[in-house]
């Protein structure tokens, strides 16, 4: 477990990603944090899924099979199969980007892929960026610079940013405006995610 | 609760094969982002997905021959940041450049992009919530005399005034691209503007594709009215939206004369709009301001608005001026 403990009731460390992974999965989550090493960890398989797939592909660094609904999004794998909440579901849809992943280094929708499609691919979540308990510039930024007021888009917006300054795209307040237009904040804080994009891109340069 | 099938093919004809094998509730799923969208609103039922991102050399982007030619599978973001499409044909790059997100231009190839379906409204309410010929062959249409904004002014029928989506194929229209296509019955070619059908009859079927049928390549004919291109396209905010009017335009200019320029229209229209009656305005002359804004009008001549869409034919007179005035610009002889 990577969180900071937030409380200690009776001398137990709860953590939130504890108190939110209880019922999900608790077993598989922890260990698809970066830093753990966990190799073709099994995940049970929930009762009910007819004609199940088997997926095997690799979550922030660690390799993974089990067994899926061919319907099911990568989104729903994710957080209801494997405890990872940090990726959001906003829209459903592809238009909020709330639920930004990046397959074989490249930002996607989780919630438009079909999991059977992630067979034999690489999968970085939010919960992959930080090392431990250092935080990756990006999400430094977010905090040093305000970037969000309810922190529901956030992990989507701080997915983006990454790509966005690794693929050249950081120079200016407009492209970077454009460059994150896929994702929505309906709080309104893009003043500053636009800074703390700025600011990572030029410590980073 | 419905349960589906999904298979991963490695060739082409093992993918054809699947499709024949399982019956009208097949689909093929390459990027996905239209399908499993619709999918998930209940307008799209297949009963069984065969993946066709699997098969090998699918996602070639070629540039050297005499014709440019794309792989299906290419990624919208590639073919949009390829430097020779930059260069030589901007009205390609500037069509994905403007379209979607950039997760989505990751996810979506530039083959199924021509298959994206319509954003109407009525027809992604799905559920039967309500009528749309689109969706249910024969149920109505309550976009007509609807909610009509975003609806088509060219191109519509008493049965469906549904909005083609596309940029991309806009922009591949104007520089007369075809579209290679294998099925059951074998290989064959299509013009773009052979693949779409307008709604009057059957609007349920966007294009002339057989059932089984995937399209594997689109081919650009290499043209000296590629450079001088552009693609203009107005939206209620200027990154990720749809088009309300759009325009590709190429051309090419000799001394102060236009030689040749092709006009065509998104957002306005049932399907990508080639503007021809724009074009003859405009051939052998030279041009100006004033004959770009007739070369709109002449695009929007046939227009007809419903109740809240009257203002894509003043706008879109002023997109295509403003995308002639742009191309010219670029000319440089």
């Amino acid at each position: 477990m990577t969180d900071s403990p937030e409380c200690a009731a009776g001398g137990i460390a709860v953590t939130r990603r504890v108190v939110l992974g209880a019922g999900a999965s608790a077993v598989a989550g922890p260990a698809l944090l970066k830093g753990h090493h966990v190799h073709a960890q099994p995940v049970p398989t929930p009762s009910g899924i007819e004609n199940p797939l088997l997926l095997s592909f690799t979550v922030n660094g660690s390799s993974l099979e089990l067994d899926i609904d061919a319907r099911a999004s990568l989104l729903d794998v994710l957080r209801e199969r494997l405890g990872l909440t940090g990726t959001k579901k906003g829209c459903d849809h592809g238009q909020c980007g709330a639920c930004t992943v990046h397959i074989d280094g490249r930002t996607r929708l989780s919630c438009l892929t079909l999991a059977a499609k992630m067979n034999g691919r690489q999968l970085t979540t939010i919960e992959g960026l930080s090392d431990g308990d250092t935080l990756h510039p990006m999400q430094t930024a977010f905090v040093d610079h305000d970037a969000l007021q309810c922190g529901y888009c956030t992990p989507g917006q701080i997915m983006s940013a990454v790509a966005c300054v690794r693929q050249g795209y950081a120079s200016s307040p407009e492209s970077i405006r454009d460059f994150m237009s896929g994702n929505i904040c309906r709080c309104g804080a893009y003043v500053g995610i636009v800074a703390a994009v700025a600011a990572a891109n030029s410590s980073e340069g | 609760m419905r349960t589906i099938g999904y298979e991963r093919p490695e060739t082409l004809d093992a993918a054809i094969a699947a499709y024949s094998g399982s019956g009208s509730g097949s689909r093929y799923i390459a990027g996905g982002t239209t399908l499993y969208d619709l999918m998930k609103l209940g307008v799209e039922t297949p009963t069984h997905l065969i993946d066709i991102t699997a098969i090998a050399n699918l996602d070639r982007i070629e540039t050297e021959g005499d014709v440019t030619r794309f792989g299906t599978m290419a990624l919208m973001s590639d073919v949009a940041e390829t430097p020779a499409i930059r260069t030589e044909y901007p009205v390609l790059s500037e069509s994905l450049l403007k379209a979607a997100s950039q997760q989505l231009r990751n996810m979506a190839t530039v083959g199924g992009n021509l298959l994206q379906r319509t954003r109407c409204p009525y027809f992604r309410a799905g559920n039967g919530v309500y009528p749309c010929n689109k969706r249910q062959p024969g149920s109505g249409c309550a976009a007509l005399g609807g909610l009509d904004r975003s609806q088509a002014v060219l191109g519509a029928s008493g049965s469906c005034n549904a909005v083609s989506p596309g940029d991309w194929p806009v922009a591949l229209l104007a520089l007369d691209a075809r579209v290679e296509i294998i099925g059951i019955d074998g290989q064959r070619t299509l013009p773009l503007d052979g693949l779409y059908r307008l709604p009057a009859e059957r609007p349920e079927a966007d294009h002339n594709l057989n059932p089984g049928d995937i399209i594997i390549g689109i081919t650009v004919p290499k043209t000296a009215a590629g450079r001088a291109s552009t693609y203009h396209k107005i939206r209620d905010r200027e990154s990720f939206a749809f088009a309300l009017a759009s325009a590709a335009v190429a051309m090419e200019i000799e001394g102060a004369v236009v030689r040749d320029v092709r006009i065509a229209l998104g957002g306005v229209a049932t399907l990508p709009w080639r503007a021809r009656q724009a074009e003859s305005v405009i051939v052998g002359r030279t041009l100006t301001r004033e004959l770009a804004v007739e070369a709109g009008r002449a695009a929007f001549q046939d227009a007809r608005p419903g109740r809240h869409n009257r203002f894509k034919i003043d706008l879109g007179v002023q997109v295509v001026a403003d995308a002639l005035m742009i191309a010219a610009g670029r000319n440089v002889r």
